[in-house]
């Protein structure tokens, strides 16, 4: 029962998060720029945008520029996640990746740095004035929510250890629907049960943010208005009705 | 930071930082708002003249079609996370504490309407993600706050997505207008511009006897005959200026330096009384539509009088409207000389000149001056000059160096992409809005008392029409004088050396190469 439950919950969840994602990227890249905004200074050739954008996801370069608290904080979550999720592909893949190998004791500390900078942000959500006056009840609970996964993850590490044998051969289970029983720990299924939770909310929450960067005209955009003519598919039928 | 430490101890009373941050005073700016749009203002732009009976309705549809159209507003109000960021990069917020000024809680007023109405987090949780009705009290804290955004993008270069407050404003204002609730100094204006060509109403025949009596003005200064052509078919250059060029102090100063340098080239140039205003207040209200229309007079006047080349003068916004937006709204310029960047800006035209040795300049004609300089928001942010990203910094500031001697610059934090919008930007240059445009200012003049301080800074050039109105305003108050707001052809002006010119100079020729010592901390980035 349990194991049909979560089973069927991580179809859900996974159809969720793909879809809903699939559908935001479709939504920003159909709807057109009329016109030409990006923040200047800014690259006059499209290998300039690229490594803008790089700066961007990679350093969090304007944030860096913005404020060097909330830069720390938010990249040492963001990096210890990203390094997180990568240690996780080991219940995915069988043999497991060479390099999954590799980075699997980086992985560790990357919890405790994901936790530590969800700390961070958290705490100047409640202290910092200004940042409390704009954050809503979804702010919190999004930080809440991302913690708690955290935190029951590094409790399953160090305090309550769980079958991660069995656990694998649950995952792998569910990949090639040949379903094997989820170890029954309290702490696993609130952990998993949590990372479901997540998957869903993402396209229907802020967390859209990570493909939104990549649509900011502010940052995506070859500055080249003199050059090349831009011109957007419902401004170009204003033209066809002849000039005043 | 070390340079800044130096700075401090160097002064026996630290001087008050230019980006000091208030403490919180919500509601400070509510009752802040500008003249609504008559009626007929309203209608000549294509609104409806009052408050419509379904104006609910007809918001969120705007609102839909808005985020439609454009993937700047809908990537925007999707993606915020409320880092914080952006907090306190605004100057209206941080001359005046009101946390509605906030950029990303200005861009929450129009986000939480937009989570209502079409975003299934707020259509099912709306209290959870902070998603509201719009109500009568929201449209006022629209008519208010999207009124106290000069659009001048500061927030977005700091937003780690880029998310930009100035293009929410603008969406907010286009909405506004469609259920009927205009701003009466923008829509004003462009009615004017319409019909008439000027954001003031000048009439052909005014212009003409206005230039003639510039026109004597210069032949009693220099003993030449520097001519200010209007409607010339047939000349190679187009100018379009702000019409506070024709007029207003400095900038009239500014005409009359580019007159000279276009003299001395020999230049055939002309001005048009249909196209006699290079700003674009349709930008302002976010009007695609207005903005088109205003573009386009600016390709008929070309195309009519036969021009090769189009160049703007000192102005900002006009100039964001110009390099970014021109092409797109009344493009292409097929018909222009391809040589020549279409449109081009002052500054790059002279710029050119002084790089290829063309012009002569007497310095010492401006060491009356210890000047800093203002880069104007929409130039520096949302514009370039040259070829190189940054060029909109350099080339100003290379054509000042090449005028005067003693150039400092502000506070790094304060100038180039970092610069503080002057506080009457973005359609707020109005007298009802002056406690905002006050409060706006504040950093920018506490910058500037800052290279007053240290350097003996005594004048302010800047290339925007809005910087050098709002400044003339607003330096007296800060115990500077009237005219120590400068525009940087009116320094071109004072030391080019024309070829033929009576000379009235021969007293002062003291070489003043010898303050060297503030070379070192000539430019505030070094
Ligand atoms: C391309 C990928 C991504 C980029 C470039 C990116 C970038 C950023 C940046 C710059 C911030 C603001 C600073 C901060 O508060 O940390 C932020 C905030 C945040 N990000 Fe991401 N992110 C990405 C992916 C993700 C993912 C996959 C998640 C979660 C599953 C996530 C969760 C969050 C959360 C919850 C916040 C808000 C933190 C707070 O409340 O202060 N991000 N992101
Ligand atoms: S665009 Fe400028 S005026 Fe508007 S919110 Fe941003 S910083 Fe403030
Ligand atoms: S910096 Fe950008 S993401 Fe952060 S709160 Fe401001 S607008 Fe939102």
């Amino acid at each position: 029962m349990l194991t049909i439950t979560y089973a069927l919950l991580f179809y859900l969840a996974t159809l969720v998060l793909i879809v809903g994602v699939a559908h935001r990227i479709w939504q920003f890249a159909r709807t057109p720029a009329p016109l030409k905004i990006p923040t200047a200074p800014a690259p006059v050739t499209q290998g300039g945008v690229v490594l803008r954008l790089l700066r961007e996801a990679v350093l969090f370069e304007s944030l860096f520029k913005a404020n060097k608290w909330i830069w720390l904080f938010g990249w040492v979550f963001h990096f210890g996640l990203l390094l997180v999720l990568l240690r996780h592909l080991r219940y995915f893949t069988d043999p497991v990746w060479s390099w999954v190998v590799l980075i699997q004791p980086f992985g560790v500390y990357a919890g405790f740095a994901m936790v530590v900078g969800l700390a961070g942000l958290w705490a100047r959500r409640l202290l910092v004035p200004r940042i409390r006056y704009i954050s809503g009840p979804s702010d919190h609970l999004m930080l809440a929510l991302l913690l708690a996964i955290g935190l029951s993850g590094l409790g399953m590490k160090y305090v309550f250890p769980t079958d991660i044998v069995a656990l694998k051969a649950f995952v792998l289970g569910l990949m090639y629907f040949d379903w094997q029983p989820l170890p029954p720990d309290p702490i696993l299924l609130l952990h998993l049960g949590l990372v479901a939770l997540l998957m869903i909310v993402f396209p229907i929450s802020k967390l859209v943010h990570a493909p939104g960067l990549f649509f900011s005209p502010g940052r995506n955009q070859v500055d080249n208005p003199r050059e090349r003519r831009h011109l957007a598919p419902w401004a170009a039928k204003l033209e066809t009705g002849g000039r005043s | 930071m070390v340079e800044l430490a130096i700075r401090n101890a160097r002064t026996a009373e630290a001087p008050a930082d230019p980006l000091e941050v208030p403490a919180l005073t919500p509601g400070a700016m509510a009752d802040s708002k500008p003249y609504p749009a008559s009626a007929e203002h309203q209608e000549k732009i294509g609104f409806p003249g009052e408050l419509v009976e379904d104006w609910k309705e007809r918001a969120i549809d705007k609102l839909g079609d808005l985020v439609g159209k454009s993937r700047g507003l809908r990537v925007y109000l999707d993606s915020c996370v409320k880092c914080g960021a952006c907090t306190d990069k605004c100057h209206y917020f941080l001359g005046s504490g009101d946390p509605k000024n906030m950029p990303v809680a200005r861009q929450d007023l129009l986000r939480s309407v937009y989570r209502r109405y079409f975003t299934f987090s707020g259509k099912y949780f709306p209290k959870l993600v902070g998603a509201t009705d719009l109500t009568e009290e929201v449209l006022d804290d629209w008519y208010s706050y999207f009124h106290q955004c000069s659009q001048c993008r500061r927030c977005s270069v700091y937003c780690p997505y880029g998310i930009d407050t100035a293009e929410i404003s603008m969406a907010a204002r286009e909405i506004l207008d469609t259920v009927g609730r205009g701003q009466k100094y923008c829509n004003e204006i462009i009615g004017k511009v319409q019909t008439i060509g000027n954001n003031l109403g000048l009439q052909e025949k005014a212009l003409r006897a206005t230039l003639e009596d510039l026109e004597e003005d210069l032949e009693d200064e220099t003993g030449l005959e520097i001519k200010l052509p209007l409607n010339v078919k047939g000349a190679d250059i187009l100018l379009v200026t702000p019409s506070a060029d024709f007029f207003a102090e400095p900038h009239v100063d500014g005409l009359l330096g580019y007159a000279k340098v276009f003299h001395q080239m020999g230049e055939s140039w002309t001005i048009s009384s249909y196209a006699s205003e290079a700003a674009n207040f349709g930008m302002f209200i976010g009007s695609y539509e207005n903005m088109r229309e205003l573009a386009l007079r600016i390709r008929k006047a070309a195309e009519e009088l036969g021009v090769k080349r189009i160049i703007f003068g000192e102005c900002g916004h006009a100039w964001r409207a110009a390099y970014a937006f021109l092409n797109t709204l009344a493009g292409p310029f097929d018909f222009l000389d391809q040589h020549y960047p279409i449109p081009q800006h002052i500054c790059e035209y002279t710029y050119d000149l002084i790089e290829k040795d063309a012009l002569t300049f007497d310095k010492s004609k401006n060491d009356h001056i210890r000047l800093t300089y203002h880069d104007s928001c929409n130039v520096a942010r949302g514009s370039r000059m040259g070829d190189t990203p940054g060029g909109q910094f350099e080339i100003p500031r290379a054509i000042l160096r090449a005028v005067c001697n003693h150039y400092f610059d502000m506070p790094a934090d304060t100038i180039k992409e970092a610069t503080l919008c002057c506080g009457g930007g973005g359609g707020l240059l109005t007298d009802e809005l002056m406690d905002i445009r006050r409060k706006g200012a504040q950093p920018r003049m506490r910058a500037l008392q800052q290279v007053a301080d240290e350097h003996g800074v005594t004048h302010l050039a800047a290339i925007c029409a809005i910087c050098k109105t709002q400044f003339a305003k607003l330096l007296p108050e800060h115990g500077f004088e009237m005219d120590s707001i400068v525009s940087i052809h009116q320094l071109v002006s004072n030391a080019i050396v024309l070829d033929g010119q009576i000379s009235d100079d021969d007293d002062d020729d003291e070489d003043d190469e010898d303050d060297e010592d503030d070379e070192d901390d000539e430019d505030g980035d070094a």
